[in-house]
C-alpha cells in the first residue's frame, strides 16, 4: 500500500511501487509549482521528484497551497 | 525608533519584568534570545510580526518588496499616514513604537530561490506569510530543503468560520496553519479578523517552538 495524504493511491489497482514522485504527480491536477511534497516525513527536493521512487509502505504528504495573506 | 518613543517608553527592565510576570522568567529568556524570520509583511507577516515583538522575541528579520498600498489598510498593521512606504522601512516604525527594544534587521527584496537561505539562514524559526501560492510553495520548498523549522500559512481567505483556522505539523520541521482550501483567487475576499486568526495561529506556533513546547 502507498499512501498519499492518508488514502491508498493503489486502492483501485493502478501500482505506483517503483514508479517516480513525478510520475504520480503527472495523474493528478496538483499544480507542481504551488505543492510541497513530504515521502515518510522527509522533504522530497523539487529537483528530485523524477528521481525519486515510490516503494511499498511509503506515506506522502502533498501539500497544496493556495492564494492570500 | 522616534526620540519622543524613547522618552516616553519604560525601560527596557521595566518591559521585561513586565512580560516576566505573564509569561514566566524561563520561556522570557528564551524568546529573546530567538531570532524569527518573516518574509511577507502583509496581513500574515505584519500581524505576526507585531505578536512576536509583543511576546518578546528578542530579534526579527523582516522581509517584503513591496510598498504599503491602500488596500492593505483594512487588514495589514499600516497606518493610512503609510501608504506608499515599503513595508519593510513601515513595519519597523510601527514594532519600535511597541517594542522599542527589539532587534530589526529589514530587507526590501523579492525572496527568491538563490537569495533565501542568505535572508533566513541564521533564523532559529522562519514564518512564510506571502500572499501568492506559488511563492509560497518556493519559500517553505526551500526553507526545508535547508532543514529550518518552518511555520507555513495557506487558506484564509474569505468570510468563513474562525473556527476552520487550524494549526497542523505536516512533519518534523513543518507546521502548516490556515483552512487549507480558501483561495483568495476565488474571489471570496480577505477579511481582516480571519487572516489575523491565521496570522495568530503561526505566532502562537512559533512561540511554542521557541519555548520548546512543540515536540
Amino acid at each position: 500500500m502507498i499512501k498519499v495524504n492518508g488514502i491508498d493511491i493503489e486502492a483501485d489497482g493502478t501500482i505506483f511501487a517503483g514508479k517516480s514522485v513525478a510520475e504520480y504527480l503527472s495523474t493528478t491536477n496538483y499544480d507542481c509549482k504551488r505543492i510541497a511534497v513530504e515521502r515518510n516525513g522527509d522533504i522530497v527536493p523539487k529537483a528530485k521528484y523524477g528521481e525519486t521512487l515510490l516503494a511499498e509502505g511509503d506515506s506522502l504528504e502533498v501539500v497544496s497551497f493556495v492564494g492570500g495573506g | 525608533m522616534s526620540a519622543d518613543c524613547v522618552q516616553r517608553a519604560p525601560t527596557r527592565e521595566e518591559m521585561l519584568a513586565a512580560l516576566v510576570v505573564r509569561q514566566g522568567e524561563e520561556n522570557v529568556k528564551k524568546l529573546q534570545a530567538a531570532t524569527v524570520a518573516v518574509c511577507g509583511l502583509g496581513g500574515l507577516g505584519s500581524n505576526v510580526a507585531i505578536a512576536l515583538a509583543r511576546a518578546g522575541v528578542g530579534r526579527l528579520v523582516l522581509v517584503d518588496f513591496d510598498c504599503v498600498d491602500v488596500t492593505n489598510l483594512h487588514r495589514q498593521q499600516y497606518k493610512a499616514c503609510q501608504v506608499g512606504m515599503p513595508k519593510a522601512v513601515a513595519l519597523p516604525e510601527n514594532l519600535r513604537e511597541i517594542a522599542p527594544y527589539i532587534e530589526l534587521e529589514s530587507h526590501q527584496v523579492r525572496v527568491t530561490e538563490e537569495n533565501v537561505m542568505e535572508l533566513v539562514g541564521k533564523a532559529d524559526v522562519v514564518c512564510e506569510a506571502f500572499d501568492n501560492a506559488e511563492a509560497k510553495a518556493m519559500l517553505v520548498n526551500a526553507a526545508l530543503e535547508n532543514c529550518k523549522v518552518l511555520v507555513a500559512a495557506s487558506g484564509m481567505a474569505g468570510f468563513g468560520d474562525a473556527n476552520s483556522i487550524q494549526t497542523r505539523r505536516v512533519s518534523k520541521n513543518f507546521y502548516l496553519c490556515g483552512d487549507g482550501v480558501s483561495d483568495v483567487n476565488a474571489g471570496i475576499g480577505l477579511v481582516a479578523p480571519r487572516v489575523m486568526a491565521c496570522a495568530a495561529h503561526e505566532a502562537q506556533t512559533i512561540v511554542r517552538l521557541i519555548c520548546g513546547l512543540e515536540p
